[in-house]
C-alpha cells in the first residue's frame, strides 16, 4: 500500500505533526530508525518552555516561539503531560548586561511575549533568595515554563497512533526514490511508500535529504552537557534562570524540572552525530558557570544523581547552503518532501506552532495540489487515556485506585514511589515502553536517586511478564544491542 | 631447611597478619589474636583450603535458585572441579537449610549443603 | 493500635523485633517491601557472617534463617511486598500510612516505630563518571541480586569499580560462574573492604586490585564496550598520561552506601549530616520520641552481627519506651575530630544505658600506632588502641559507665598518637 504522507523521525517534531496528520482521513507512517520514539535529542535537552524574546522577530524561531508558548498549556492537558509554568529570569550582573536586557524585552514585545517585566535588584531577590548578590536585574518572564519532553513526545506518538497513525520503530530509511507520484523508501525494514515525506530526521535530517536531493543546508551536531540533582534540593530556584545571552547562545541555566529535581547546564561545543558522552572538562565548566548565577549550587554537588549530555542540530553556512541558524520548515526543491530541519532549540517550545503551519500551510495545500482526497477524521480525540501519577493522588484517591487495580498498590521504584499499575500501564499503551528506558521515560521508574539500582531488576521482569518475552531479551534501550542480561547461570 | 610465609588470616573478619615457620614437621604460626587464626595458619601453609558458597537450580521454588555451600572448606586447588558438580546440579522445592544437595563433592569429604529453606509454590 | 511496628524486615528489623518481643512488647508488626524477610542477607551467599553473634561461619542466608525463625516462634507478625509511604506523628501514637497489593491502602497506628530500612548503593550518576550512558553498567548488589537470587548473568568480562565488600565478593563469584573479572579499581591508595576478601575474593583467583585508579571514560553507545582507567595523584586527580583503556561488557560499581532515609526525613526526624542516618540516642531513639532506629539505615555496618547488636539495643529501647522507662533527657552530647568520620550515639543519657557503652566511629584515612581518646568534658576517660585503624572498618569502642560522671554535657572521641 501507499501512504499518503511518510514522516521520517519521531521525535517532537515528527511526532507533533504526525498527530495533526492524524486529525485527517489520511493514511500517515511515522518511522524512526530508534527502538523508541523520542530517543534523541527530544530526549536529552533542557527541557524548557521558552518565553520567546531571544530569537530575532524576523526570523521562524522568532515567529513560532512566544506562540507555541501560549499553546502548551491545552495541549498538555490533552495529552496529559506534566507542565508547569515556573516563570523565567534571564539575570544582569553589571549594567551593560541591563542593556542586553532591555533588548530583549523589546524583542519580546515584538514577539508577543506577554507580562515580561524588568526587576531591579530587591526585586528579583525576592523572588528567588539563592541568587548571587551581585545580581542587579533581570529580565522577567512568567509565560516560561518547564515539561517533561520524554513524556511529551510519547504522548504525543500515543494520541497519533490511537487516532490511526501507523508507527514504524527500528526503521532506518536507507534510500529515497522519486517514483510516479510517489517515493519509495529503502530501510532495513523494507519498502516503504509515500506520496508525501515529512523530513523530521533531527541530528540526521541533512543526511536524509541528500538521499534525493541536492544538498542546501548541513547540521552541526554540538553537544550540551548537563548534570540533575536530587529532589532534595529541588527548591533551590523556582524560575528558571539565564545567564545573559552571549553569541555563544543562551548560557548555562539553573532550572527546576518539572518533576521537582535541579537541571544544569547545558555548554555547547561541536562534535560528532551521534556523540552524547559527558566530558570531565566540560562537566566541571558547567558547574563553575552554575555558580556564577546561584552560589549555593557549590554545596550541592553531593546531591548530583545523573550526568547526561544531548545534541542540538544547528544549521550551519558552508558554500552551498542558503541558511543560517534559522529553523528550515519548507518544501523542498524535491516536490513533495517537507523539510522541518535544523530543528533545533526553541523547537520543543515551538513545535505546537510550527506544527499548525506544517499543516494547514505546507501540507494542506499540497494534497489539494496532488489531488489528495482530505477529510477531517470525525472520530479524532485530542485526549489520552489519564494516566495515574500513583504519588500525587489523595489518600482517597490512593484507596480508590488499588481498590480497583491491586497492581497500584505495589512499589517497584522506591526513590520515584512508581508502582507496578504505572508500569503495566506504559507497556500496554500505543506507543507504548518496550524497554528498561522506555518505562523509566514514561513514568520515572528508575528516575530517581538510586537510578534503578533496586527496581531495574523488577522493571526487567514485569516487561518481560507483560510482552510475554524470555527476561534475556529485554532490553535497556535499543533492541538487541542495549541487552542487560547475556543468559542464565548454569547453563 | 627454614621457610617463613606470610599471610592475612581469613577465618574471620578481623584478618590478623599471620607469621608462618615451617622447619620439616614442625609449623609455628605468630601473629594470630586466637586459635583458629593458628589453624588456619598451619592449614594455608601447607594445603590451602576454602569453603565454596554458590547456587543451584531450583525447580518449584519461589525463587529459581537455591543458595548452597561446602559444609566445609576445600582443597583450594578444587574449586573449580567442585563448581563444575555444583552447576550440574537440579533441586526440586521443598528444601530445608542443611540438606545435602552433593554427597562427598568430588571426594573430598566434604558435602554440599542448602543454606536457606524454600517452600514449594503454590500454585 | 500496635505497640510497635517495624519498617523493614532485614537483619536489623529481624532482631530489634525479636528483641523487643523477649523484653515484653506485645503487639508487633514488621512491614517488609520486598517478597520475603531476611533483606540483603538473601542474596548474600557468602559465608562469613555470624563470628560474632554464634561463634560460627554462616553465609547469609543462614544468619537470616536463625532469626526468621525466631520471629516464627515469637509469633511477631509481618507483611511483606508492602511499603510504608509516609509517618504521621500524633503525639503519644503514630500513624503509618502503607500500601500493598495484598491488603490495599492501610493506616496502622501504632506507639512506637522502629526504622529499620537499611541503605542503598551509590551509582554512576552520584559518582559522575564521564562518558556514555550504555546498558552493563550494575551496582555490585544489583548484579547479586540477579546472579544469585534470579539466576541471571549480566555479562563476560568485568571491571569493578570500587574495592567495598559487595565488590570483592562479586569479583569472586562472577569468576565462579566462568566470567572474566579483570580488574578491581579503588580510588584510594588503601581497599575499602576488609583484608580476608581480598585474600579469597581477588588473590585468590589472580584479580588485580589497582589502587589509587579510577574510571574516567566509559565507551559504548547502546552496551559497555570498554573503560578508561587513570592514576589518580594524592588529591584523587586523573594524572594525564597514565590512561589505560580495558575492554569490558559489565561495569559493576561498588563505590559505597548511603542510609536509605526518606521517610525519616520528610516525618521530620533529625538527620546526621555525617552519617547520613538519624540523630540517635543510646537505645537508639531518633529525635521524635517513639521512634527508633538500628542497622544501616542509623550507619553503614561492616558486620552483620554489628547490625544485629544495634538493633538489640533498639528492641529493648521500645521496651522500655513501652514501660515509661525511659529518660527523655539525654544529657551528654557526642563529637568527634577531624580525623574521625562520625561516631554513633549522638546522645548518651546515663540513666537508660547499661553497665557500658558502645560507641561506632570510622576514621577518615588508615591510621597506624595511634590511638583514640575519649575525652569527658574535656577529661580523657578512656582509650582504644589498635595496631591499625582503616577507613573500612568500623571501630567499636566500649567505656564503662562507671567511667562517668554525673552532669557531664560532651563526650569527645580524638584520634591521638
Amino acid at each position: 500500500m501507499t501512504y499518503d504522507i511518510a514522516i521520517i523521525g519521531a521525535g517532537v517534531a515528527g511526532s507533533y505533526i504526525a498527530r495533526e496528520c492524524s486529525r485527517y482521513k489520511l493514511k500517515t507512517v511515522l518511522i524512526d530508525g530508534e527502538s523508541d520514539v523520542g530517543n534523541q535529542i527530544s530526549m536529552a535537552n533542557s527541557a524548557i518552555i521558552h518565553a520567546g524574546y531571544d530569537a530575532p522577530s524576523d526570523s521562524l524561531k522568532g515567529r513560532f516561539n512566544a506562540a507555541g508558548c501560549l499553546m502548551y498549556e491545552k495541549v498538555c492537558q490533552d495529552l496529559d503531560v506534566p507542565f508547569k509554568r515556573c516563570g523565567s529570569l534571564v539575570v544582569a550582573h553589571d549594567e551593560f548586561e541591563m542593556l542586553t536586557l532591555h533588548d530583549l524585552y523589546q524583542n519580546g514585545l515584538r514577539n508577543g511575549v506577554p507580562g515580561m517585566q524588568i526587576l531591579f535588584q530587591e526585586e528579583v531577590h525576592k523572588l528567588e533568595p539563592n541568587l548571587a548578590d551581585d545580581i542587579c536585574g533581570a529580565l522577567y518572564a512568567p509565560v516560561a515554563g518547564v515539561v517533561s519532553p520524554f513524556e511529551m513526545v510519547a504522548k504525543l506518538a500515543e494520541n497519533a497512533v490511537d487516532n490511526g497513525v501507523e508507527l514504524k520503530l527500528d526503521t532506518i530509511v536507507e534510500s529515497i526514490e522519486s517514483n510516479d507520484g510517489y517515493f519509495t523508501l529503502g530501510t532495513n525494514n523494507g519498502e516503504i511508500k509515500s506520496k508525501i515525506i515529512v523530513n523530521a530526521a533531527g541530528l540526521y535530517a541533512d543526511d536524509v535529504y541528500e538521499l534525493i536531493g541536492e544538498p542546501y543546508f548541513e547540521l552541526l551536531a554540538r553537544k550540551g552537557q548537563y548534570f540533575i540533582f536530587d529532589k532534595e534540593v529541588g527548591d533551590t530556584v523556582e524560575n528558571v534562570i539565564f545567564p545573559c545571552p552571549s553569541k555563544k547562545g543562551k548560557g548555562i541555566l539553573v532550572s527546576p524540572t518539572v518533576h521537582g529535581n535541579l537541571l544544569i547546564g547545558p555548554d555547547a561545543n561541536p562534535t560528532e552525530k551521534g556523540d552524547i558522552s559527558t566530558t570531565q572538562n566540560e562537566l566541571n565548566f558547567i558547574k563553575e558557570a552554575a555558580l556564577k548565577n546561584v552560589p549555593k549550587v557549590g554545596t550541592m554537588f553531593g546531591k548530583i544523581i545523573r550526568n547526561y549530555a544531548g545534541t542540538r542540530n544547528t544549521p550551519i553556512k558552508t558554500e552551498f547552503t542558503t541558511t543560517d541558524g534559522d529553523f528550515i520548515i519548507e518544501e523542498s526543491p524535491v516536490k513533495n518532501l517537507i523539510n522541518v530541519a535544523g530543528y533545533e532549540s526553541p523547537g520543543l517550545t515551538s513545535i505546537p506552532a510550527v506544527s499548525y503551519y506544517v499543516m494547514n500551510d505546507i501540507l494542506l495545500p499540497i494534497l489539494e495540489r496532488e489531488g489528495i482526497k482530505v477529510e477531517e477524521n470525525p472520530d479524532f480525540n485530542p485526549k489520552n487515556k489519564k494516566h495515574i501519577y500513583f504519588k500525587d493522588l489523595s489518600e482517597e484517591e490512593k484507596i480508590e485506585v488499588i481498590k480497583e487495580n491491586p497492581k497500584y498498590g505495589k512499589v517497584i521504584c522506591r526513590c520515584e514511589t512508581i508502582t507496578e499499575g504505572e508500569i503495566v500501564d506504559t507497556i500496554h499503551r500505543s506507543a507504548g515502553a518496550k524497554s528498561v528506558k522506555g518505562v523509566k521515560k514514561r513514568c520515572r521508574a528508575g528516575m530517581g536517586r538510586c537510578q534503578g539500582g533496586f527496581c531495574s531488576p523488577r522493571v526487567v521482569e514485569i516487561i518481560a511478564r507483560e510482552l510475554n518475552i524470555p527476561v534475556e531479551e529485554v532490553n535497556y534501550d535499543l533492541n538487541g544491542k542495549s541487552y542487560i542480561l547475556t543468559g542464565e547461570t548454569k547453563k | 631447611m627454614k621457610e617463613t610465609k606470610e599471610f592475612v588470616c581469613i577465618a574471620c573478619p578481623v584478618g590478623c597478619n599471620l607469621n608462618v615457620e615451617i622447619d620439616g614437621d614442625e609449623i609455628t604460626v605468630t601473629g594470630n589474636n586466637c586459635k583458629n587464626g593458628l589453624a588456619y595458619g598451619r592449614e594455608e601453609a601447607t594445603n590451602p583450603k576454602r569453603i565454596v558458597p554458590s547456587t543451584v537450580v531450583l525447580e518449584g521454588g519461589k525463587l529459581k535458585r537455591l543458595p548452597v555451600k561446602t559444609n566445609d572448606a576445600v582443597p583450594k586447588g578444587m574449586i573449580f572441579d567442585v563448581m563444575k558438580e555444583i552447576d550440574r546440579v537440579r533441586v526440586k522445592a521443598p528444601v530445608k537449610l542443611g540438606d545435602i544437595i552433593i554427597n562427598d563433592v568430588c571426594g573430598t569429604g566434604v558435602d554440599v549443603v542448602a543454606t536457606k529453606s524454600i517452600d514449594e509454590i503454590d500454585y | 493500635m500496635y505497640d510497635s511496628v517495624v519498617l523493614g524486615g532485614g537483619p536489623a528489623g529481624l532482631a530489634a523485633a525479636i528483641e523487643a518481643k523477649r523484653d515484653g512488647v506485645e503487639d508487633i508488626l514488621i512491614l517488609e517491601r520486598d517478597r520475603e524477610l531476611g533483606g540483603i542477607l538473601n542474596q548474600c551467599i557468602h559465608n562469613g557472617f555470624g563470628l560474632h553473634t554464634f561463634g560460627e561461619q554462616l553465609t547469609g542466608p543462614e544468619y537470616a534463617e536463625r532469626y526468621i525463625d525466631q520471629v516464627h516462634e515469637l509469633g511477631i507478625p509481618y507483611y511483606l511486598d508492602t511499603m510504608v509511604l509516609d509517618i504521621e506523628d500524633h503525639g503519644d501514637f503514630k500513624r503509618l500510612h502503607a500500601i500493598s497489593e495484598e491488603n490495599g491502602y492501610q493506616t496502622i497506628d501504632t506507639k512506637t516505630i522502629i526504622l529499620t530500612m537499611g541503605c542503598r548503593e551509590r551509582t554512576a550518576g552520584a559518582i559522575g563518571i564521564p562518558g556514555f550512558r550504555p546498558s552493563g553498567i550494575f551496582t555490585a548488589g544489583t548484579a547479586q541480586r540477579y546472579i544469585n537470587m534470579e539466576g541471571f548473568l549480566t555479562g563476560k568480562n568485568i571491571v569493578i569499580l570500587g574495592s567495598g565488600d559487595i565488590g570483592l565478593i562479586m569479583a569472586r563469584r562472577m569468576t565462579l560462574e566462568g566470567a572474566n573479572v579483570k580488574a578491581v579499581c579503588e580510588l584510594m591508595p588503601y581497599s575499602n573492604g576488609l583484608t580476608r576478601n581480598i585474600v579469597q575474593c581477588l588473590d585468590d583467583y589472580d584479580i588485580p586490585l589497582k589502587l589509587s585508579h579510577t574510571i574516567t571514560f566509559i565507551k559504548g553507545k547502546d552496551r559497555i564496550e570498554s573503560v578508561i582507567i587513570q592514576k589518580v595523584d594524592e588529591n584523587l586527580k586523573p594524572i594525564p598520561g597514565t590512561e589505560e583503556e580495558i575492554p569490558c561488557d559489565t561495569l559493576l560499581l561498588s563505590v559505597g552506601l548511603i542510609p536509605e532515609n526518606e521517610i525519616s526525613r520528610s516525618a521530620g526526624i533529625e538527620i546526621d549530616n555525617r552519617t547520613s542516618g538519624p540523630i540517635v540516642t543510646e537505645l537508639r531513639e531518633t529525635s521524635m520520641p517513639g521512634v527508633f532506629a538500628a542497622g544501616n539505615v542509623v550507619q553503614v555496618h561492616d558486620l552483620v552481627d554489628f547490625v544485629s547488636q544495634e538493633a538489640e539495643l533498639a528492641g529493648k529501647g521500645v521496651a522500655k519506651f513501652i514501660k515509661d522507662e525511659i529518660n527523655q533527657d539525654s544529657g551528654i552530647e557526642t563529637k568527634v575530630d577531624q580525623n574521625l568520620s562520625y561516631v554513633v550515639p549522638q546522645k548518651v543519657s546515663l540513666d537508660n544505658a547499661d553497665d557500658e557503652i558502645t560507641f561506632y566511629m570510622r576514621v577518615r584515612n588508615v591510621e597506624e600506632n595511634k590511638k583514640i581518646n575519649a575525652y569527658l568534658d574535656g577529661n580523657k576517660i578512656a582509650t582504644k588502641r589498635a595496631r591499625k585503624f582503616l577507613p573500612a572498618e568500623m571501630v567499636n569502642f566500649t567505656i564503662k559507665k562507671s567511667k562517668f560522671v554525673d552532669g557531664a554535657k560532651e563526650l569527645e572521641f580524638k584520634l591521638e598518637d
